[in-house]
């Protein structure tokens, strides 16, 4: 997907002195960088205009009262910025003494902010999903609570060799980013077992993508263009772009299912699940904002969580401290998500089940039963250490 | 299990008891219903509507009153045990998850998941006495024996915070591990443990003289075969005697029976799927468990440490609790 919006929030720290019992007060700032992009192709998926702030201010609330018992408040600062002053943007919290940061946005602006702040500062990426960040571009001050690219690619992999799908026809848009997101298909089909029998590339040539007369090109383009394919049991749709995929089902030549960016897709987070304990989460979200929580909203509460967790615990706001906590034995977290959540210390990414999202319901979730892991299961999923190359964790 | 065997230890415990025949309410949150088992028979005697997702169950010390959560509904009904009627509901505050009376049968302590809040009930006049701001997501309750505290679990917020019962004050909070579920107090109230669904431990506090708690040991759980992940405690139950301590371990389907003298697991049981909740029979003869996701629940002799036989109830059974006895039918 591209990515809209940068977000960067950054919480900074005071030691208080109230009465001779210390406090803590954490400074929160916001910092949201919006990239000029294209309607998503469904209108039921409007970005918001609080997109990600919206978790953040949960966050902002559950931090709050838990820090109500122990003598620890939270002040968040927010900020839209269009990406040329993303670091300007930075600039200004830094100076102001900020040193820890949420950062939503694409790869490239995050490395680029996570280089800017520097190693006194601690970054916790909240939506790029370049596995890159988290392989030979990793950086020492960049934790990561948005799953990878490989991740959710390996979390579709794990479920269709449960269903025994094992032969897939790949269809890739023509964008770079849908260029990498085939490649994590084409990573997990290697490391599961499965076999890509065709690809095909799907150009985006501008045209009516979202017009009322839209479908009507698709329902002649799409049999064609899927037409002679070799025998396959689904279809995996590589399309970060948000072209074509959601045309897939019902229009291809052959009726087979679709995962990936379109018929079953691999989320972080969806506004309909409710187990775990997940219903109150949806309930709490949608009483402060007034709407359905989204990907970038979920990430952006649990990266946020995750520092208030580290605070918690720890009684400090120093990034070192935080960091070293974070990436240590004790962490752990509840998500949602049935299991708790946990740092890789090879690449500072946060392990999570994926939920495998229909439109509607938990079709299923990923770590699938049966794939097995000597450190823990939710390491099936996504770069494990051995074939890291990330090296600033080392 | 040797299903052969099952009746005739059951006789055995039955006579050894001369148990009587008690009522066992099993409410079942997606069913929307309450079931009712007897406890001589073991066989399902009454199924009956009780409001939206009900949860937490209780009965009133002289057990002439059933108090069910009706999440959904935002309010607490309240069921005659000898006709199954509604009698009435009382204010709950929000999403009522769980609650705990206190031993006198007034008030009603309640857990209000979605407001960060617990509400105090007065069960005879019904008005609300007093709204508690806790942590995020309130879930589990517990009642002191000596009545002086109420604790409560706040699941997001991982703590438990014990309550004055005079002043409706927090007097002490301890951090606890993730999605704290359930507290449960030893009988002589010297120590009281928490359940941590997603940290996978139970936390043994120590409770002072003076009411001081003190976080002294935290149990785990290890189960050859099955994946630490899915060990996830959530229900407690304690003999009267302190000796023995019950914890359901959710989709582990297991019961972990723990050795209150030292803390350390020494069987598991197996149950049904998702077990979540417990009650003992007044006598402790018998634990019942609930068994979310195969819609059943688990007799378990207590003695032996033996599951006995499972009972089919109604939808998802979340909640279990048993008339004490002499309750007029």
């Amino acid at each position: 997907m591209r990515r809209p919006i940068c977000l960067l929030l950054a919480a900074a720290l005071a030691v208080l002195s109230a009465g001779g019992a210390a406090a803590l007060e954490v400074r929160v700032g916001v910092i949201r960088v919006d990239r000029p992009q294209l309607a998503p192709i469904s209108r039921l998926e409007e970005w918001p205009r609080d997109l990600g702030f919206a978790g953040g201010r949960l966050a902002d609330e559950d931090n709050a009262t838990t820090g109500r018992f122990l003598g620890h408040t939270y002040v968040t600062e927010t900020a839209a910025v269009p990406p040329d002053t993303a670091e300007a943007a930075l600039d200004r919290m830094l100076g102001e003494g900020l040193r820890l940061f949420v950062v939503l946005g694409q790869g490239d602006d995050v490395l680029a902010l996570a280089d800017r702040a520097g190693d006194g500062a601690l970054l916790l990426n909240a939506g790029a999903r370049e596995t890159r960040l988290r392989d030979a571009d990793c950086r020492a001050n960049l934790l990561h609570v948005a799953p990878s690219e490989a991740m959710l690619a390996d979390a579709v992999a794990e479920f269709a060799i449960w269903k025994k799908w094992t032969r897939w026809a790949l269809i890739s848009g023509s964008h770079p980013e849908d260029r990498a997101m085939a490649e994590a298909y084409r990573r997990a089909a290697a490391i599961f077992g499965a076999k890509i029998v065709e690809e095909r590339v799907f150009e985006d040539t501008g045209g009516s993508r979202r017009t009322d007369t839209g479908h009507v090109l698709v329902q002649r383009q799409i049999p064609v263009f899927s037409e002679g394919m070799k025998d396959h049991d689904l279809v995996i749709a590589a399309d970060a772009s948000d072209v074509f995929a959601p045309y897939l089902p019902f229009h291809m030549w052959d009726p087979r299912p679709v995962m990936g960016a379109a018929g079953l897709r691999p989320v972080s987070f969806h506004a309909a699940t409710e187990a775990w304990g997940a219903t109150q989460f949806q309930r709490r979200f949608e009483a402060l904002t007034g709407r359905q929580v989204r990907e970038e909203d979920y990430q952006v509460w649990l990266a946020l969580r995750v520092l208030g967790e580290a605070v918690t615990r720890t009684d400090t706001a120093d990034p070192a401290e935080l960091r070293a906590y974070m990436l240590g034995p004790e962490f752990e977290l509840a998500a949602f998500k049935g299991q708790k959540v946990t740092f890789r210390d090879w690449n500072g990414q946060l392990r999570q089940p994926l939920l495998l999202y229909d439109g509607r319901i938990n079709v299923s979730v990923s770590p699938q039963d049966g794939f097995l892991h000597q450190r823990s299961p939710l390491d099936t999923l996504g770069l494990d250490a051995p074939e890291s190359s990330c090296a600033a964790f080392r | 299990m040797d299903m052969k065997a099952m009746p005739i230890a059951l006789a055995l415990a039955l006579g050894a008891t001369g148990a009587q025949a008690n009522k066992v309410f099993v409410s079942n949150e997606k069913g929307n219903t309450v079931t009712v088992i007897d406890s001589d028979s073991w066989t399902v005697i009454d199924e009956f509507a009780a409001g939206n997702r009900p949860r937490g169950i209780t009965i009133s010390p002289d057990g002439t009153k059933l108090y069910v959560c009706a999440s959904d509904d935002d309010t607490v009904r309240v069921f005659d045990t000898a006709t199954h009627d509604e009698l009435y509901t009382l204010p709950s505050g929000p999403d009522p998850e769980l609650f705990v009376l206190n031993h006198s049968g007034n008030p009603l302590y309640i857990a209000n998941e979605d407001d960060n809040l617990v509400t105090v009930v007065d069960t005879e006049t019904h008005a609300v006495l007093a709204e508690i701001p806790v942590g995020v997501e309130p879930e589990g309750m517990a009642i002191s024996p000596d009545g002086r505290v109420v604790v409560n679990t706040s699941e997001t917020t991982n703590m438990a915070h014990f309550i004055s019962t005079e002043d409706y004050q927090i007097h002490h909070n301890i951090l606890v591990d993730q999605r704290p579920r359930y507290a449960e107090y030893t009988a002589d109230g010297r120590k009281l443990y928490v359940s941590a669904e997603i940290g996978g431990t139970v936390s043994v506090i120590d409770i002072a003289g003076d009411g001081t708690p003190t976080l002294v040991d935290t149990i785990r759980f290890e189960v050859p075969g099955v994946l630490p992940e899915w060990l996830q405690p959530v229900g407690i139950r304690v003999t009267s005697d302190g000796k023995w301590v019950f914890v359901a371990l959710g989709p582990a389907n297991r019961v972990a029976v723990i050795d209150a003298a030292t803390d350390e697991v020494v069987d598991y049981i197996l149950v049904g799927q998702r077990v979540w909740q417990m009650a003992f029979t007044p006598d402790e003869a018998f634990l019942i468990t609930t068994n979310g996701n195969s819609n059943d629940v688990t007799v378990i002799d207590v003695a032996r440490q033996k599951a006995l036989r499972s009972i089919q109830v109604g939808q998802q059974p979340w909640g279990v609790a048993v008339t004490p006895d002499g309750t007029p039918d």
